[in-house]
């Protein structure tokens, strides 16, 4: 599902970000990335995201090079993927149906397939009954919820997290983690940015560890 | 995913892979989306403009006011050009008599003129007619009694033929009659409205070059304020692309956040100006009186009020427009 061979990322101004990364993520498997701050988590996923684009080596997603893809292909590719934040990233301005509803929007469905998907999605996170409010009358573990609605409503093959359990105690993280491992029995690849070693040791799924930019155990 | 039928025709290409991952439906579903979203950002850009109406009422009264100096010179040329077009058959020529010619003469020599090939018609007015004409039209009835001889001479207005349309022959029919022994001063009406004209042409220039001018000014001031609203709403367009945005997606409310903006200053700058000229209406009809309602004020027809309205909006999308394609290049998402 998502492959990295031999991937470097270079900036001029603090040089290698990431060194040599390889691995390969299989479709429906759940894997942590961890590390110190400044290991390089967040370029990594920024560069599964095509924020980023890799210096060497080759970034493959479910086939498909992400090294060559051009610019206005980005956003379709995007459409394949979830995102999930630590700061959940929700529009403070519009209700929880319009957030979750915007990738379809921005997909193209018809409002009636939006309707039925968003709810779908909401029911999925437990919040079907708080479509009309706003994130903010929401707790924070809600609206991470809502973000993890709005990352999987598209049906996205991949999703990735970047931090999802950093604002939330730990009762509430094992629920969002919970959330993961039902999206990871139905066939999609999860990988969560974290370092929250108490929660990643009790779930015992795959880790990927990053040290200075290289991968020291996976 | 039901295909498309473009789909089925065609061998599979990128665009159409592109396609089968992006939206879900057939196609007549897929039309009704792309028009969901037309409609849902022309609506929203409006709510939104609506709902905080400061920020965008500085920048609607600016534009309004630079459309409307554009729009006033421009009806101010339109005016003047349908003065000088009313007059532009008059080539008449007004001979004013000597002193000493008596009425019986006038109407002699007038007879005289009549004859020649060239004239079409001859009116002789007579001193009492003109003293009578002077007094209705000119205001100075008062100051005309006060004097104890009419000053005023016999007029002979002379009206050529059409066919004598050549500058050449009415100059010389002019000079012609110039010369006569009784004519004391000759004037050709044709001099004054060329005048008039070559004024016409200049301000018609003049307001070609300054409607640029401020069709740039438009351009700048709608980019500028897309600029600022695209900054206030970066979070939204940074969520927008990570969850798989295009560029046209996030530009469209923005764009007709421009349409709107370039709609209600058209219209703004319309009844500036319709409300200026209706607060002269009444002084350029007093003073059109006294040339025998020579001059009626033109306001916007239909068709210039859709052309106003029209290069606003256009005006406005372009200025958003362009800044979009810039500011959208470089809004990181990091």
């Amino acid at each position: 599902m998502l492959k990295f061979e031999h991937v470097t990322k270079r900036y001029n101004e603090t040089g290698d970000v990431l060194r040599d990364v390889t691995f390969h993520l299989q479709r429906g498997e759940i894997a942590f990335l961890t590390g110190h701050s400044g290991a390089g988590k967040s370029t990594l996923l920024k560069l599964i995201a095509v924020i980023e684009r890799s210096t060497r080596g080759q970034i493959i997603l479910d086939g498909q090079s992400l090294n060559h893809v051009k610019e206005s292909q980005i956003p379709y590719l995007r459409r394949k993927m979830g995102f999930i934040f630590q700061d959940y990233k929700l529009l403070q301005d519009r209700t929880v149906f319009d957030n979750v509803a915007l990738p379809l929007v921005i997909a193209g469905y018809g409002h009636q397939e939006i309707a039925r998907r968003v709810r779908a999605s909401l029911d999925k996170v437990g919040l079907l009954g708080k479509e009309r409010k706003y994130p903010l009358a929401l707790s924070g573990g809600e609206q991470q919820r809502v973000g993890i609605a709005r990352a999987v409503v598209n049906k996205p093959q991949l999703i990735i997290a970047d931090e999802p359990t950093g604002n939330l105690d730990p009762e509430l993280s094992s629920e969002i983690m919970t959330l993961f491992e039902n999206f990871q029995q139905v066939g999609v690849t999860v990988l969560i940015a974290s370092h929250d070693l108490f929660l990643i040791k009790k779930l015992n799924h795959r880790v990927l560890t990053l040290d200075h930019g290289q991968l020291v155990a996976s | 995913m039901k295909q498309t039928k473009s789909t089925k025709h065609k061998p599979q290409t990128k665009q159409d892979g592109r396609k089968n991952t992006s939206s879900g439906g057939d196609f007549s579903s897929k039309v009704e989306a792309y028009r969901d979203q037309h409609a849902h950002a022309l609506f929203s850009s409006l709510g939104r403009m609506v709902a905080s109406p400061f920020a965008s009422i500085v920048t609607i009264v600016v534009l309004a006011i630079t459309i409307s100096l554009a729009g006033g010179f421009y009806m101010l040329v339109v005016n003047l050009q349908q003065l000088t077009g009313s007059l532009e058959d008059s080539n008449q020529i007004s001979l004013f008599l000597k002193e000493d010619v008596s009425d019986a003469y006038a109407n002699k020599f007038a007879d005289s003129i009549k004859d020649n090939a060239n004239v079409q018609s001859v009116k002789v007015i007579s001193k009492e007619q003109g003293l009578a004409e002077f007094e209705t039209y000119s205001g100075f009835g008062s100051a005309i009694n006060a004097l104890e001889v009419n000053p005023l001479p016999i007029v002979i207005q002379v009206l050529p033929k059409d066919t004598l349309e050549d500058e050449q022959g009415l100059v010389a029919l002019f000079d012609d009659l110039k010369r006569s022994p009784e004519v004391d001063l000759a004037q050709m009406d044709m001099q004054w409205v060329k005048r008039l004209q070559s004024i016409v042409a200049i301000a018609k220039r003049g307001t070609t070059l300054l409607g640029l001018m401020l069709a740039i000014a438009v351009i700048f001031v709608t980019g500028n304020t897309i600029r600022l609203e695209v900054h206030n709403r970066r979070d939204e367009i940074v969520i927008a692309k990570l969850v798989g945005a295009t560029n046209s997606f996030i530009q469209r409310p923005f764009l007709y956040s421009g349409f709107w903006i370039g709609l209600v200053s058209g219209v703004m700058a319309w009844f500036i100006v319709t409300i200026m000229m209706l607060i002269l209406k009444q002084s350029v009809e007093t003073l059109s009186a006294l040339y025998q309602d020579a001059f009626k004020m033109l306001f916007f027809s239909y068709g210039e009020t859709f052309i106003l309205l029209g290069i606003s909006c256009l005006l406005a999308v372009l200025g958003s427009c362009a800044v979009l394609q810039f500011q959208l290049r470089y809004t990181k998402l990091n």
